[in-house]
């Protein structure tokens, strides 16, 4: 990307502007996530860079707001040793939060890509029945917005049998709002148009005379299905996957919906503090969730090399 | 279908069976029958692969999205539990003055709804429309529920002068049928007058087409920054060699994976008035410590956090469509006599509008919904029409109000999302 040789002055000044603009604007897209990491270790409870630390003053530093993520509701913050460790394991708010996101991530994400890979291997058949329609149907919880979708379901899901009156049946078998499964259930929904996305983009590249292949010499479906279709498609069963982890680990409006006091994620306890008192133990988790984002997004990257290379895609 | 490595044709075709000029199978069936035997199977062992997640999809998103918007002209909080005055407006047109039958009505629906303590619910209902009624009807039914003597008219002015009041008479008219498009109406800021006829309501009343239109022009704002921003860098990201564009593909995809509430939380450090950017503005000197900028609470915080988080969604479209196109044309148009401003704008431009339309609509669909954003970073001049549904949802608890707004916010979405699948189709949707 160099300048031609038969560029003209004007042309010249006008390309390295354009370097200069691209490289702010690429600034702009990464600074915000990058400041709020050195912030997080501010010995000040100040959003800003007090004079310590832009001097680089030990002092100016520390990790305080990553001990309060664990004593924050915490019985006896002050015990030392295993005490403290048991202690914030079975009370710390951000511990409970932590445990309820993998949770609740770990089975959406597990319905999610079960159902959407059985889906998306439907779709891409070319013999699919309505398939515009129905793709459509599919992607849909991932474009209606969200505050729609989960007042939707706060109704639904305080009472999920209410329509089957209408077909004679009792209407009342509990409650999915406050339960676990609820917010499972919900945040599944919020995934799959992730799966059938990246799964369908992966079939688009499979080649079909591969399963042929497969059963003129003797294998039946399902031996086809686990020895030849699953281990192509699988880097991008999985990067759906991560992407459904994702979503229900980064979802908050339907968490706020439906979800009860049990039900309590990061998210949403970072939209609490955030509401109520925003402090820099914030800080401490936005810089968790970045160093989180960073594995993600290495992870899918090595997943959609390897599924170009075993797919014999070279990279363009 | 002629191809004998075709799995569900175990045709084979034999020129014996061809008798009376139809092609037959080798066990002696038409050929035709045979095969659209075999494609219905195809077609519904490929249905049956899609089932399980179509029926999950519309018990767990479809149907409690139809339910929520039923409410929005559906609302028999009223009709349900006051059936005789009901009645009485169902027989009386519109401007007949309450009778004595209509008290009595009035009267002996109070008591028998006091009784079965479903007088809140008739209560919130009519409040919807009149604010301020709904401690009028617990309170007269706290007092109704010993038993009520006639004359029904006085010994109810006599608990409150406010039931004679014309506009709850016409609240209540308006509540006595369970279907109604007054939420409709309200959404758009009209009202029924008391003749029955549509008004706009006052004019400090009017927030809601006024939150639509802010709804719509910001995020046609935010779309048109996404794009002044993400067309530069897509075109560079393009037009890099392989292995330096990969790696500032990091810095694209690294926003896009993170946290939205992260990326939120970071904007309310940078643009606060003791943040980042202010400080860096004393600093320099630009502007002195007493006047320091109000970023943030406003629109301005909304419209720079929205645009950064909305900015990988036009970068990444356009840059998939700007891989695949051939430099040799810009460079045909050059060696011919184009200025580079000219073969930009004539050859290359034109080329990159499918990535432009792709990632401009997905921007724009998603802009219309956001909640999260606006409510930490908006104040009250950076409020969407997703904010205000919350609002109805969890603090005025006028559902109906809330289903109203959504099912106008999410019918102009489907639009848009109509109009994405024609111009753009679902499947060339790609993530990352």
């Amino acid at each position: 990307m160099a300048v031609p040789t038969y560029a003209t002055p004007l042309e010249r000044i006008w390309h390295y502007t354009y370097l200069v603009m691209c490289g702010l604007i690429l600034f702009f897209l990464i600074a915000p996530i990058v400041v709020i990491i050195p912030l997080s270790f501010n010995a000040e409870p100040y959003f800003t860079f007090t004079d310590k630390m832009r001097s680089f003053d030990p002092e100016g530093y520390s990790l305080r707001w990553y001990r309060s993520l664990l004593t924050f509701g915490m019985q006896n913050p002050d015990a030392t040793g295993s005490a403290f460790w048991s202690d914030a394991w079975a009370n710390a708010k951000w511990v409970q939060a932590a445990k309820n996101s993998i949770i609740i991530g770990f089975f959406a994400t597990l319905i999610a890509t079960g159902l959407g890979t059985l889906a998306a291997l439907g779709l891409s058949r070319p013999e699919m029945p309505l398939r515009r329609a129905i793709m459509a149907t599919l992607i849909s919880p991932m474009i209606v917005p969200l505050i729609i979708t989960a007042t939707g379901m706060f109704f639904f899901y305080s009472n999920p049998c209410e329509l089957l009156g209408m077909i004679g049946l009792p209407t009342n078998c509990g409650r999915l709002a406050g339960t676990y499964l609820g917010v499972i259930l919900a945040h599944a929904t919020l995934g799959i148009p992730f799966v059938i996305i990246t799964v369908t983009a992966t079939l688009v590249g499979f080649d079909q005379s591969l399963n042929r292949a497969a059963a003129s010499l003797g294998a039946n479906p399902r031996t086809t299905f686990f020895r030849v279709t699953m281990p192509l498609i699988l880097p991008g069963v999985i990067s759906g996957a991560l992407f459904a982890f994702v979503t229900s680990f980064d979802e908050v409006v339907a968490v706020l919906f439906i979800a009860g006091p049990d039900q309590q994620t990061i998210p949403r306890q970072m939209w609490n503090g955030i509401r109520e008192q925003i402090s820099p133990a914030i800080l401490a988790v936005a810089t968790i969730l970045v160093l989180f984002s960073i594995a993600l997004l290495a992870s899918v990257e090595l997943l959609r090399r390897r599924s170009e290379r075993i797919r014999g895609i070279t990279p363009h | 279908m002629a191809n004998a490595l075709d799995p569900h044709a175990a045709i084979v075709t034999t020129a014996a069976g061809e008798t009376d000029g139809t092609l037959t199978t080798a066990d002696g069936r038409p050929l035709a029958r045979a095969l659209a035997r075999s494609q219905r199977r195809a077609k519904r062992r490929a249905f049956l692969l899609v089932l399980p997640l179509l029926a999950f999809i519309l018990i767990t998103f479809v149907v409690p999205i139809g339910q929520m918007l039923q409410r929005s002209f559906y609302n028999d909080g009223f009709s349900a539990n006051m059936p005789q005055i009901s009645a009485w407006f169902a027989n009386n047109p519109r401007g007949t003055p309450p009778d004595d039958a209509a008290w009595t009505a009035l009267a002996t629906d109070l008591q028998a709804s006091a009784e079965e303590r479903s007088i809140g619910v008739v209560g919130t209902r009519i409040n919807y429309d009149v604010p301020g009624t709904r401690s009028l009807f617990t309170s007269t039914g706290r007092k109704v529920r010993r038993g009520l003597e006639p004359p029904y008219k006085e010994t109810l002015l006599a608990i409150d002068e406010q039931w004679q009041s014309p506009q709850l008479w016409s609240a209540m008219r308006n509540a006595a049928t369970p279907y109604t498009g007054n939420f409709y109406l309200a959404a758009l800021d009209r009202t029924r007058a008391d003749d029955g006829s549509i008004e706009q309501v006052p004019e400090r009343q009017q927030v809601y087409v006024m939150l639509f239109m802010r709804t719509f022009w910001l995020s046609l704002l935010i779309t048109g920054l996404t794009f002044v921003l993400g067309f530069p860098v897509a075109h560079l990201l393009a037009t890099l060699p392989m292995r330096k564009s990969n790696l500032l593909m990091i810095l694209v995809l690294l926003p896009f994976w993170t946290s939205l509430l992260v990326r939120t939380t970071s904007w309310m450090v940078l643009l606060q008035q003791q943040g980042v950017i202010n400080d860096l503005l004393v600093w320099v000197g630009v502007i002195d410590n007493g006047q320091r900028l109000q970023m943030i609470y406003n629109r301005t915080g909304t419209i720079i956090a929205m645009t950064h988080i909305l900015l990988p969604f036009m970068i990444l479209p356009l840059y998939s469509v700007m891989r695949t196109i051939n430099p040799s044309y810009v460079r045909a148009a050059r060696s011919l006599g184009a200025t580079s401003w000219t073969a930009f704008r004539r050859i290359y431009f034109p080329q990159t509008l499918p990535g432009l339309g792709a990632g401009a609509l997905l921007v724009f669909i998603l802009a219309v919904g956001y909640y999260i954003t606006p409510a930490l970073v908006g104040g009250s001049s950076g409020q969407l029409i997703s904010n205000m549904i919350a609002t109805h949802m969890t603090d005025t608890l006028n559902w109906s109000m809330a289903a109203a707004l959504a099912a106008l916010l999410l019918a102009s979405v489907l639009v848009l999302y109509w109009l994405y699948d024609r111009l753009v189709g679902i499947d060339n949707l790609k993530l990352g």
